[in-house]
């Protein structure tokens, strides 16, 4: 049992909550960047204004207040707690121990920093010790090349691959699913620490 | 059998005696098996009816030769854009499983997703715990994309969720041959 | 793939928060020559505050039938009016656009046609539809040869339709089909 190592914190960043006042015009922002919206989301890209985020934000933490089966976190560096993206389990199956996790970093200039893949570590150690999930899944778009390494260096294996689920630009793509078992993750863990 | 569409007093009815049978339950869905009364799935029907979704087309499967209601079968979470829709079915009545049902529900409704919806694919996911389904939807032209691993735990063991697929294209040549 | 799915030369699709969209809607709406070329039904004036709570209240019931978004000139960022992709026919893959240039300074300098072609981009490869269709009415010869520019071709007439200072006029209906699209600077389905 260890509660001293902070769950939310990393080196470069934390996760913390949304802040109403500073987020939206920042996340607006990042919704005037299709590439942005479509390497996260299948929904047809289009950009957002700031009351439009506002009342998202309002709805997510509603949802988690109700449902208890969403968990969604900002991401901030450390230091000036500067928003540069969002990373979230959704979807939890209490009685299976499955979730679904969803990450973007919304500046491309916030990109390539390592930022992502620290999230994605400590959303990892928060699903699998403190939420005790027994497994966690992800859907990526074929063509965002950049998640699907992410996932695999974070150990998530491919598990489905759905043909030509996605259609952009004037071609098919295909929907890839990873997955990562508890297991898989808590050898991993204890790898990284011999 | 043919598809149609019951007044919500009907339907409710259905849906709360088959949720008793928790082996029917456990085949189709990963949530936890819980009852609800008629009146709940009543007001839940009714309130689908004011929703006038654009995304979800549910049917309900009656028999040919007495129009028995013995299930249902849906089309929905349609991606428009990409032109992606999954389908799921549920045979309510037992002693109609095994008899060829599901597969003639499953190729109408294919029928309508790639010939009225104009999709580009239909998506599905099945428990491995569930062969005859399986098979069934091979039967119907599905193939076969991967597994999400131990995805369901049920009376203490772990079972594979299976995910299928199948293009149109794939769809129409069937239709020719 | 994706670097100008909202941009195009000269302006760009987004969104702006209720109040300013109101507030510009009002004000275009006293602009009755904009009224009329935009819109067959007779005028009425309405308030930036009722305009308001209407734009409010279609965010909160966005089904994803209707794509609006406003347009902003690149140079300056400058709101200069909407423009819509709505009454969409999934099956079908069709759709109707609909644009309106409040900002009458801006007539008959490119702008209209750019964010056409931008709006057709992200119809043909962002939604995949198979056809847009418009409406545009007799009197409205700048707005006639912006469509044509961007590729619409005329599909037929609504004879003497409208009546508008005491004389009849034809609202005219263009389509475009995916296949006939040259988008772009590349003049490619990319």
């Amino acid at each position: 049992m260890d509660i001293q190592t902070q769950l939310f914190e990393g080196q470069l960043i934390c996760l913390a909550p949304i802040d109403h006042e500073k987020d939206p015009e920042i996340e607006s922002k990042w919704t005037h960047d299709p590439e942005y919206l479509r390497m996260l989301s299948a929904k047809p890209a289009r950009p957002l204004s700031p009351a439009q985020i506002k009342k998202k934000y309002e709805a997510i933490e509603k949802e988690m207040d109700e449902s208890r089966n969403t968990f969604y976190f900002t991401i901030r560096m450390r230091g000036d707690d500067r928003l540069v993206g969002f990373i979230k389990i959704l979807w939890v199956e209490w009685t299976n121990g499955n979730g679904w996790v969803e990450e973007g970093i919304g500046d491309a200039n916030d990109r390539g920093h390592g930022y992502g893949s620290e999230a994605l570590r400590l959303v990892l150690r928060y699903a699998f010790a403190e939420l005790n999930l027994f497994r966690l899944s992800v859907v990526i778009p074929e063509y965002n090349q950049t998640a699907l390494h992410l996932f695999a260096k974070a150990g998530f294996v491919e598990e489905v691959r759905r043909r030509e689920a996605y259609q952009r630009d004037g071609r098919y793509w295909d929907a890839i699913h990873l997955g990562l078992l508890r297991e898989e993750w808590e050898v991993q863990v204890k790898e990284a620490a011999e | 059998m043919h598809l149609g569409m019951d007044n919500p007093e009907e339907l409710a009815k259905c849906f709360s005696g088959w949720r008793r049978d928790t082996e029917y339950y456990r085949l189709l869905d990963t949530d936890p098996v819980r009852l609800f009364s008629v009146k709940a799935f009543q007001k839940d029907f009714e309130a689908n009816l004011e929703k006038k979704s654009y995304d979800d087309y549910l049917f309900t499967i009656h028999t040919l030769k007495d129009d028995r209601l013995i299930g249902f079968i849906w089309l929905g979470g349609i991606d428009w854009n990409h032109g992606n829709g999954w389908v799921g079915i549920g045979l309510g009545e037992r002693e109609y499983w095994g008899k060829g049902y599901g597969t003639d529900a499953m190729r109408v409704v294919l029928g309508f997703a790639f010939t009225e919806l104009n999709l580009h694919r239909v998506s599905l996911n099945v428990f491995a715990y569930n062969p005859r389904a399986i098979r069934s939807y091979e039967k119907a032209g599905f193939q076969h994309e991967g597994r999400l691993r131990k995805l369901i735990c049920r009376d203490g063991q772990r079972t594979d969720d299976v995910w299928m697929g199948i293009l149109g294209e794939e769809w129409f040549k069937q239709q020719e041959s | 793939m994706t670097a100008s799915l909202f941009q195009g030369e000269l302006v760009r699709l987004t969104m702006d928060n209720p109040e300013t969209l109101a507030k510009a809607f009002s004000r275009w709406g006293r602009d009755s020559e904009y009224i009329r070329l935009m819109d067959g039904g007779a005028e009425r004036m309405f308030s930036a505050k009722i305009i308001q709570s209407w734009i409010e209240k279609d965010f909160e019931k966005d089904v994803g039938q209707d794509f609006f978004f406003v347009i902003h000139t690149l140079e300056s960022d400058h709101l200069l009016g909407f423009v819509s992709l709505f009454g969409i026919d999934w099956n079908h893959g069709n759709s109707w656009v609909g644009i309106g240039l409040g900002e009458r300074e801006c007539w008959g300098k490119g702008y209209g046609t750019d964010a056409m072609q931008v709006v057709l981009r992200y119809a043909f490869t962002e939604l995949n539809l198979h056809r847009v269709t418009l409406g545009v009415f007799e009197y409205n010869p700048r707005a006639i040869r912006s469509y044509e520019k961007a590729g619409f071709v005329h599909e037929g007439r609504v004879r003497k339709e409208l009546l508008k200072d005491g004389q009849r006029w034809d609202a005219l209906e263009m389509g475009i089909l995916r296949d006939e699209w040259r988008g772009g600077e590349k003049g490619r389905l990319i």
